[in-house]
Order: C-alpha cells, then structure tokens, then sequence
C-alpha cells in the first residue's frame, strides 16, 4: 500500500510538532535557574550621562581616575575616556582642529604650537555611549558584549574571542584590545562602583561637575531638570544608536 | 494505519534522535551555564564586572571622619571638589586607615595647573593664571591654601 496524501501529511505535522516541543523543553533544561543580584534591582535603574562642555576645563581629572580606578593600560592608545580639544576657525567651521596629547591625561598645553588665536576652542569628554541600541553588541558573533536591563553596555571578557567585530562597528571610538588579555574593553560606566551606591571614578573627580552620572529611571535624579532646561545633543545621532550620553553646549562642529 | 515500507520511517527516526542527542550532549558541553536566562549572553558575566572593588572610595567616604576639612571647605570655592579627585584613590585607605595612608600632592604646582593653567579652551568665568608669569617658580602653597584657596 502507498502512504496516502493524508498519512503523510499527518505524519508530517506530528515529526513538526513534536520537535518543536522537544527544543522548547530543552531551552528550559539547559538554561538553569537565572542569577540572583542581592539589594541591586537591574529593573529599578537606567543610567546615562550627562556633559557639560561649557563647565569641562580639560583637566584630565577624569582620564587619570579611570586608568586608576579600571586598570586601564598605561599606554597613550588605550582609553575608557578621554578629552578631546577642540578648535574651530572661523573661516573654515566645516573642519575643526582636534587634539588629544595622550587622552588629555595630563590636561592640554596653554597654546597651540602653531599660535592659533581667533576661533574658539573648547573641550569634549567622550566615552563609551551606553547605547540603547548599540552596533557593538549586535556584530558580536558570541554573545560576548551586551547590554544589561539598566542600560549599560558590558563586556565578558572569559567569553571574548578578540575578534575585533566590536572595536570597528563602535561609530564613536570607544572600544580597545586590552594587549594583556587579548580581549575586547571598554568603559563599563563603573558598574563595580554603580551597584553599589557610588558614582563612576571620572563623575568622582571631576573637579567642576561637568560629568554628571544620570539614573533616568529615578525620578528625583537632577538629571530630569538638566535635560529639560539646557539643549542637549547626543554624538552622532544620524547612527540611530540610542546613545545616552548627553551633551549639553556640543557645538556643530563636533563629530 | 499500515505501510509498506514502515522501515523506512525507523530509520528515519533514528536518525532523527541521534541528531537530537549529538545536538543536546554539544549544547550543553558548549554553552555556558546561565547563557540565555537575561538576553543573549551569559549572565554570570554581570557579576564579574561587579566584583571588581572600588579604588575609589566616595566623598561620603572621606566626609565621615574628615569632619574638620569637610567645615573647612564648606564656604570655600573648591567645596564642590572630591576629596579624591587632587588626593587620589582611597578607598584602601577607607577600608583601613592604618593600611594606607593618603600622599599629600606635593609640589602642587603640577597639580593645581591642571586646572587653573590658563588655556583658551577655558570659560572667562573659570579662575586661571598664565603659569610663566604667575609666582615665578614658587609653589602655590606658599600663598594659597588648598582647602581654601581665595587670598584674603
């Protein structure tokens, strides 16, 4: 007897259901039970930054603190922050003169070696964006970098496979490989210090306030107030990455 | 229900649950543990970024005992400041004071040029000297004091 049309079609739907089931009741065997994260509710919490560029002096407080506090590198390449300095001339607005003498670290000399006197210069912290949706934790073949619940963009560095993806899909810079370990880093936004009820080392040392580390979720967090009253810009939001750091005073110039 | 060829289908099927067991033994050899549970990634890998202990120890930290400088400072222009942010990171000296015990930055010339240098990337409102002009060679402890720094 030949199979009929029906039998094979019944047959059929049985094999595809039941592998369906088969793989869900998998998932549910090998994942295990989720990590408890004591007094520290990821639910609660959606942290960003906010910049001041008007009140940023370019004292590379902040750059000294996150080499100290990270273990970042001593190396003049290799940065969780850095300062960039700014100088826009005039006549030519379209392409501003950028330095950064070893990540601002030891904050910047007093004039310009080729004596730069009109235009207007000005100083932009940058690091890691935490974005929403951020491009560097999408190329990762791995699964090694992510975003937690709270909105910051964290690396599993016993997961990496330092394969670099991350580094050139990040549109603003902020990732290196640690020459010691071969894997991919990063500003954690010191997710070691926020979990426990302190500021990142930079937002610590700065000395005028310019950085500001900002929960959104909190309700009474100034943040809410900094945003609603000053013009705020983000970098480079033409990308669609859902940056939270948050400028405020960025001139256009800025890339 | 009967077939003719009803071997066939056994084959098959064992096939199929070979392919089943070589996938769930490689998955479970592959994978690690928690990967999945919060997103696509290993949630284990949260709790090591927050292991790491704090450098830094936090203003709150330095005003509990440093009452004195605290009231000091109050009134002055650089109450606004860290401790930390001139004095360094503390936080083994705030876990315990016995174990480290805080550099005062000196010479602090160096230091306070770190802010106070005169750059045109500064605010006309920010306080800053021309370092070749200002006090020749002499350290700026010698007429200001940090905690307070405005000459009276």
């Amino acid at each position: 007897m030949d199979t009929s049309r029906r039998d094979f079609l019944i047959i059929g739907t049985r094999m595809f259901v039941m592998t369906s089931v088969a793989a869900a009741a998998l998932e549910h065997v090998v994942a295990g039970a989720p990590e408890k994260a004591p007094s520290y509710n990821t639910a609660d919490h959606w942290w960003a930054m906010t910049i001041d560029i008007e009140k940023c002096v370019g004292s590379g407080h902040c750059v000294r603190a996150c080499k100290l506090e990270n273990n970042v590198p001593d190396e003049p390449y290799f940065f969780r922050t850095w300062v960039e300095r700014y100088h826009v001339d005039p006549l030519d607005m379209d392409h501003p003169t950028v330095d950064s003498p070893n990540g601002g670290i030891d904050g910047f000399p007093e004039t310009y070696p080729d004596g730069k006197t009109s235009g207007k210069t000005f100083f932009v912290p940058k690091l890691c964006n935490h974005c929403a949706d951020s491009p560097c934790t999408q190329v990762c073949p791995v699964g090694a970098t992510f975003r937690t619940n709270d909105g910051v963009v964290l690396i599993d560095k016993s997961y990496c496979l330092g394969c670099r993806y991350c580094v050139q899909a990040c549109p603003y810079g902020c990732r290196y490989i640690d020459p010691r370990t071969n894997t991919a880093d990063k500003c954690t936004l010191c997710y070691h210090r926020l979990t426990k009820g302190l500021q990142p080392a930079c937002c610590e040392t700065c000395p005028t306030g310019a950085r500001q580390i900002a929960d959104l979720k909190n309700p009474k967090d100034p943040v809410h107030e900094f945003l609603r009253t000053h013009q705020i810009q983000i970098l480079k939001p033409q990308m669609a990455t859902g940056a939270k750091v948050y400028y405020n005073g960025l001139d256009g110039s800025v890339r | 229900m009967r077939f003719k060829d009803v071997e066939h289908l056994v084959r098959l099927a064992a096939l199929f649950v070979a392919g089943l067991l070589v996938f769930t033994v490689a998955r479970a050899e592959l994978v690690p543990a928690g990967f999945g549970t919060l997103g696509h990634y290993r949630a284990g890998a949260i709790d090591d970024v927050r292991a790491k202990t704090p450098e830094y120890a936090g203003q709150q930290a330095c005003a509990e005992c440093h009452v004195d400088v605290v009231e000091l400072r109050a009134k002055a222009r650089h109450k606004g400041i860290a401790c930390e942010s001139c004095h360094g990171p503390l936080g083994k000296h705030a876990a315990d004071p016995g174990q480290m015990t805080p550099r005062l930055p000196k010479p602090a010339r160096p230091l306070c040029a770190h802010c106070h240098a005169a750059n045109t990337g500064k605010s006309k409102r920010y306080p800053t000297v021309d370092l070749k002009e200002h006090a020749g060679d002499e350290d700026c402890l010698t007429c200001h004091t940090p905690h307070n720094p405005k000459l009276s």
